[in-house]
């Protein structure tokens, strides 16, 4: 990031990443200032008006935002609606509760086994501790893909292999055939789909359907109270979409931000410049898939459970959903709409919007916010497709803007002549 | 001896006639033997049952059932049986033991005494009546004896059944119980030739039950031997490590006799914590027992010492492993007979197979006839208008609740099918031409919005059936006559409603090539798919066009639903179920082509089930493969298998 | 003269319709080629076999003095070999500004790390400015390309073509839609391009072929009718007879 700041640029772009792009600026200042704001009012570290709930709640939202980041990166700016990216959210997320919950359960095994008469064997704590985990499932032994489980240095690597890894080849064999447009996006749902389907046999190795839980609780940390963690997974989650929103909008300003918007609009013109677009592709969608497993794996320790259900293709047409509400094609649309949809389905579903009485009918909001939001969804496709990102274009009055490495949105972003669905050629 | 005597019956049962004409009377033939009737024994009570099968007369086969039943008693004052029956206030009416006659009324029980057979006493009697059973003149009790029969089978069974063969009018009956008798000798035949020849003809027979006097046959034993075994009754050589587990094998070792008893981890362990002295254990102070090895010094220096079992050390236990030979041994001792009934089961088996074959291809056609129902809508939508309609799943949900929602109204299944297949068409009908006015004629030319615009939908619909109809899956009950199975032998079977799926489905490809080729609204709709500038142009207005086919790709999923509520259950989520099948289907088949998406559905159909038959324990997983499968799939044919090709396909 | 393309014995079909038959050209280095014919003759075709964009059934496309195959390439790397091409209709970026079209087509590494980390040093800004130049649209450096008219964006793509420096550029009907100064000016581009490097132009509009003034390539059906000066074809009976005769 330094380097391209402090690299001398040519005449017209004697200004650093930053100042060049202000809603950066705008963007930290807002995420330091609210996150300053909850710090002070959480029961750990200030006046307690935020519940430990509320405040995990809220960190779970920042990861959101940042794997929304990602989904906008990829669709708004590269024009692949993947609706795979919750499935690598989840992949880091497992990536991570297989370490939380190995060290864990081992903490409890040792505790367990010092009453013994003998000091117990390496191999008893880990028979102990495979029983323990996988005692539900009808198993006592660990299954090969938890062999770096007992190490967080090896799992965190795992956050950035596995969903990275999946992506590159997934992305390999989808961009190499040239599959594009709609067909991608089922593809990417078909990928999700068999995903998820595998995590939720049994014998998968990670537990079925029971997921893994008891995430919430970090081993080692165990005389830390849930409110000192929460605010602590909080700033984590926080710094973690700040850098986020830096890498990414380094990526889309620029000369790559030029061509993936090019290969959006027309693959098949900048092949013809002489870019491997295919290359291009995988690099977009490996390195939000990455980023999306980062968001997973700070996520989920603060959920505290997770289970396959969390990686169904659903999941991953929501996040769409988010961003397209938000407003893709520029970087804090998709932030907004991740907050905003987020945020309020919580707060729908967890009961906390009043019941609106119709006389003959009474609207509870649980049941009916999905409706609620389907048809909202529906009504900003048809006629918001700048999404709520759009307000801040009355707001700031924004003109045309020089679209010399703007990474702002562009009319290609958001209305896009399609040809047929077919996309690529033979 | 049983043998002759049973044949001696089988004389008698010949001689039926002559016999009656002799003129004794069953309590004459009962007196004759009253002792051992009033208190027969297993060994005591054949020559009783002879002589009453030999008198030929005809209240025998009740007096049996009734003697066996332990309803007969003996009057005290006389010593003649009858058949006793209580009554209210705990007396007894006599009857008569011939012919079921009331004979006394109120006889105190004391006056007689029962006559209980034992369990012994009691099958051997009913062999008896087996053979009276087997020829009775009314078919229901033959199939209920030769059921019976089937169920336990023995060896005493081979001559009343052989006997029951040549009169049996019944021709199923008859091969059936040829059939049995095939069983019987194969198994107890009295010679090896006869078995042998018993075994040839069951060769190549499919049924359950023939597989299971064959395997019978061939039951194995597990042994183990200090020298290599020979000959024809081993069956197979186990290898430890391979074929049978190391701790198992050494265990049988042990069990044989052959080894010493290894300490198992647990046992050492509970040796070592029974050995503590001072904070030791052997030498080995408690707080080092934190490894094998110095558990195993520890242990050693206690077997040293004699207080435990000796340790036995791997290669003690492979060296026993080597010397000896695991093998699995045949029950039977008859080589030729093994040998007939490997051969027997080996054609089985291949007979077996292709059934299975076809049955798995029965069950691939009808699951290729529901994707093609489901994923045909879809196609349709897709291929004319390039839009991918996420809410095909809902329109399949709401045909199925039409179909509820029309069995509540109207009680007769058959009719209230009838009416629900043509009104989950206009119910998804309306509702596709309500979305594509509303919502997707906006969006053309932007298919992704689309796909997130129709998913919108997709979720609102699912919500709403959730809020009118609940979350619990709700019947819709299929007629009467789609009930049950076509069974065509004990392998090959498919159910009625799946048939009538598959019928459904055929129609649908009628009817849609008839419309696609043969119509006017076909001609336009091609136009529009091959170049909609020109068919406007041509006076065929594409808004109508579109409108129309929307409707018919929904419609379609209306009736595809009724269809799949009548097997599946009918929830708000039952359309996400198929949703991204029917895209693979589309996406497999090639999209714009009826005959597209019937190959689409057919491969899936295909191998899904020919995974599902490779790792059968587990759908989730042949699940988990096909979608990898569709994804490689589409590597080799980007445009599936029915492919535009050039410039047509290039537009 | 070796030939810098040589395209021998190609034949194409698509669905049973043959739209190139046994195709044979030869382009040279320096050379200013047109390629006439009538619709469906094969010209567009003849373009996507070169650019990798078809694939033949039959025949050779060599390249350069290594006489290296084309087929079998990827169109990104037969761009990268030094092939442009201007497609009929113009196709720039239009959410992007001219000088963004122009970076993005200028020689430069084309891997995506390169890109990331690249930054525009003073020689590219003042090649851009150069090419923008040449395509008489230096004023509209930071406008969008969507807002151009059509003839500007006809010449950023042609300016694109430039700024990819290749060694041939194929260029389909340049002068469609422009006015009659426009054209002039698209005819000074091309020959002044024509200097250094190939130069084959599809172009159906007989008055610009001439304008041109070279050798002229006929096309019917799929392969060559005629080749020679534009007087020479125009006399010829064949060419008479399937083109300009109608």
């Amino acid at each position: 990031m330094t380097a391209t700041v402090t690299a001398p640029p040519p005449a017209h772009l004697r200004q650093g990443l930053i100042a060049q792009n202000p809603s950066i600026l705008w963007f930290l200042a807002i995420l330091a200032a609210f996150c300053f704001g909850v710090t002070f009012l959480a029961e750990a570290t200030g006046t307690g008006a935020l519940s430990t709930s509320m405040v995990k709640t809220l960190g779970k939202t920042l990861c959101l935002c940042l794997v929304a980041l990602a989904m906008d990166v990829v669709w708004g700016y590269c024009g692949i609606l993947s609706l795979g990216h919750m499935a690598f959210f989840g992949l880091g997320g497992y990536a991570i509760g297989m370490w939380l919950m190995y060290a864990r359960t081992e903490i409890i095994v040792v505790q367990s086994l010092a009453e013994a008469t003998l000091p117990p064997t390496a191999a008893e704590i880990r028979d102990g501790i495979a029983t323990q985990i996988f005692g539900v499932v009808g198993g006592n032994e660990f299954p090969a893909v938890w062999a770096f489980a007992h190490s967080l240095p090896l799992q965190l690597a795992m956050v950035v292999l596995v969903p990275g890894l999946l992506a590159l080849v997934f992305g390999w064999l989808a961009f190499r055939s040239r599959v594009t447009g709609v067909y991608l996006s089922i593809l990417t749902q078909a990928m999700t789909l068999a995903l998820s389907l595998y995590l939720f046999q049994n014998d998968s190795g990670l537990r079925g359907n029971n997921g893994l839980s008891g995430l919430q609780n970090i081993p080692g940390l165990a005389a830390m109270g849930q409110d000192v963690i929460a605010i602590a997974f909080f700033w984590a989650s926080a710094l973690a979409l700040a850098l986020g929103y830096l890498l990414f909008a380094w990526v889309v300003s620029g000369k790559m931000g030029s061509v993936i918007r090019a290969i959006r609009d027309d693959e098949a013109r900048v092949r013809f410049l002489g870019y491997h677009v295919e290359s291009y592709k995988l690099f977009v969608f490996t390195l939000t898939a990455v980023v999306s497993g980062i968001a997973g794996a700070l996520y989920y320790p603060q959920a505290g459970i997770i289970n396959p259900a969390e990686l169904a293709p659903i999941a991953s047409i929501y996040l769409a959903v988010w961003v397209a509400i938000g407003g893709r094609g520029r970087l804090y649309g998709a932030v907004i709409g991740a907050a905003v949809v987020s945020l309020l389905s919580s707060w729908f579903t967890g009961g906390g919007a009043p019941d609106v009485n119709l006389g003959f009918y009474t609207v509870q909001w649980t049941d009916w916010w999905l409706v609620l939001l389907g048809v909202s969804f529906v009504l900003v496709t048809l006629f918001a497709p700048k999404g709520l990102g759009g307000l801040i274009d009355l707001i700031a009055e924004r003109r045309a803007p020089q679209r010399v490495g703007d990474y702002g949105p562009d009319r290609s972003a958001l209305r896009r002549e399609e040809g047929p669905p077919q996309g690529g050629e033979q | 001896m049983t043998r002759f005597r049973l044949l001696r019956v089988l004389l008698a049962l010949l001689l039926m006639v002559p016999a009656a004409a002799s003129a004794q009377t069953l309590q004459d033939v009962l007196q004759r033997h009253a002792e051992e009737v009033a208190d027969p024994g297993r060994r005591t009570v054949a020559p009783v049952i002879d002589d009453l099968v030999a008198s030929g007369l005809s209240g025998v086969p009740s007096f049996l059932t009734a003697w066996s039943e332990r309803s007969v008693v003996r009057r005290v004052e006389d010593g003649l049986f009858f058949v006793a029956r209580e009554e209210a206030g705990g007396t007894l009416a006599l009857l008569d033991i011939a012919t079921g006659e009331p004979v006394a009324a109120s006889v105190p029980g004391d006056a007689v005494e029962s006559v209980r057979p034992n369990g012994g006493v009691q099958r051997v009697i009913g062999t008896a009546l087996v053979q009276f059973q087997l020829s009775d003149p009314d078919i229901t009790v033959r199939r209920q004896a030769v059921g019976a029969l089937a169920r336990a089978l023995a060896p005493s069974q081979i001559a009343p059944l052989s006997a029951s063969i040549e009169g049996e009018t019944d021709p199923a009956l008859k091969e059936r119980k040829e059939r049995l008798l095939s069983y019987l000798l194969a198994r107890f035949g009295a010679s090896p030739e006869a078995r042998v020849a018993a075994l040839d003809t069951l060769a190549g027979d499919l049924s359950v039950a023939t597989r299971a006097v064959l395997n019978q046959i061939l039951d194995t034993e597990f042994r183990v031997t200090a020298e290599a075994p020979e000959g024809p009754r081993v069956a197979r050589v186990l290898v430890p490590g391979d074929d049978i587990a190391r701790d198992a094998a050494y265990a049988a070792l042990v069990e044989a006799g052959l080894a010493q008893a290894a300490p198992t981890p647990a046992e050492m362990k509970a040796a070592l914590e029974a050995s503590i002295v001072e904070g030791q254990v052997g030498g080995v102070p408690v707080a080092q027992l934190f490894t094998d090895e110095a558990r195993a010094r520890a242990y050693g220096a206690l077997a040293e010492a004699g207080t435990v079992p000796p340790l036995v050390t791997e290669a003690q236990i492979d060296a026993a492993l080597a010397a000896h030979t695991f093998f699995e041994e045949y029950a039977e001792t008859d080589a030729d007979v093994i040998a007939a009934a490997a051969r027997a089961l080996a054609s089985t088996r291949t007979t077996v197979a292709v059934n299975q074959a076809a049955d798995l291809g029965l069950d691939a056609l009808s699951l290729a006839s529901i994707y093609f129902l489901a994923a045909i809508g879809l196609a349709i939508t897709f291929g004319v208008m390039g839009v991918i309609n996420m809410a095909h799943g809902e329109f399949i949900m709401m045909g199925a609740y039409t179909g509820y929602v029309v069995q509540l109204f109207v009680p007769d299944y058959t009719l209230s099918l009838l009416i629900a297949l043509p009104l989950a068409f206009a119910v998804t009908f309306g509702a596709g031409v309500a979305m594509e006015r509303l919502v997707i004629r906006w969006l053309y030319h932007r298919p992704l919005e689309t796909l997130l615009a129709t998913f919108g939908i997709s979720i609102m619909l699912q919500q709403l059936a959730k809020n009118i109809f609940g979350t619990q899956a709700r019947p819709l009950t299929a007629p009467g006559w789609l009930d049950g199975s076509l069974v065509i032998n004990d392998v090959v079977s498919i159910s009625y409603i799946r048939i009538a799926i598959f019928v459904l489905a055929l129609i649908f490809l009628a009817v849609l090539l008839y419309v696609l080729n043969r119509t006017r609204l076909g001609l336009e709709v091609r136009a529009v798919t091959q170049n909609p500038g020109m068919a406007a142009s041509m006076g065929i207005d594409p808004d109508r066009i579109n409108m129309l086919t929307f409707g018919l790709g929904s419609g379609i999923a209306g009736i595809a639903g009724v269809a799949i509520g009548l097997y599946a259950q009918v929830t708000s989520e039952m359309g996400q179920a198929y949703i991204v099948q029917s895209f693979m289907t589309v996406v497999v088949g090639g999209v714009g082509n009826v005959w597209g998406t019937l190959a689409g559905a057919g491969l899936i159909g295909l191998s899904q089930k020919g995974i599902e038959w490779l790792n059968p324990a587990n759908t989730l997983a042949a699940q988990t493969y096909m979608i990898l499968l569709v994804i490689l799939f589409i590597q080799f044919r980007p445009r599936g298998i029915v492919a535009l090709r050039g410039r047509a396909a290039e537009a | 003269m070796s030939a810098l393309l040589e395209v021998s014995g190609v034949s194409v079909t698509f669905d049973g319709f043959r739209a190139i038959n046994n195709l044979s050209i030869a382009i040279g280095e320096p050379e200013l080629r047109a390629i006439i014919g009538p619709n469906g003759a094969g010209k567009t075709t003849f373009m996507d076999i070169v650019t990798g964009k078809t694939k033949p059934d039959a025949g050779r496309v060599t390249w350069g003095e290594r006489s290296l195959s084309l087929l079998g390439m990827s169109e990104s790397r037969i761009a990268r070999e030094g092939i442009g091409r201007k497609f009929q209709k113009p196709t720039v970026f239009e959410a992007q500004t001219v000088r963004d079209n122009l970076a993005m087509a200028l020689k430069n590494r084309r891997g995506p790390f390169d890109v990331l980390v690249w930054r525009e040093r003073p020689d590219d800004t003042a090649r851009i400015e150069e090419i923008a130049d040449e395509i008489g649209l230096s004023a509209h450096l930071p406008r969008i390309a969507g807002e151009l008219s059509h003839g500007q964006k006809q010449w950023l793509e042609i300016g694109m073509l430039l700024a990819q420096e290749p060694r041939l550029l194929l260029v389909d009907e340049p002068a469609a839609g422009m006015t009659p100064a426009e054209r002039a000016h698209t005819t000074d581009l091309l020959k002044r391009a024509a200097e250094t490097r190939a130069v084959v132009v599809v172009e159906h509009d007989m008055e610009f072929v001439r304008r041109l003034g070279c050798k002229v390539t006929v096309l019917h059906e799929g392969s060559v009718l005629a080749e020679g000066s534009i007087d020479h074809v125009a006399a010829n009976r064949d060419v008479i007879d399937v083109y300009l005769g109608r």
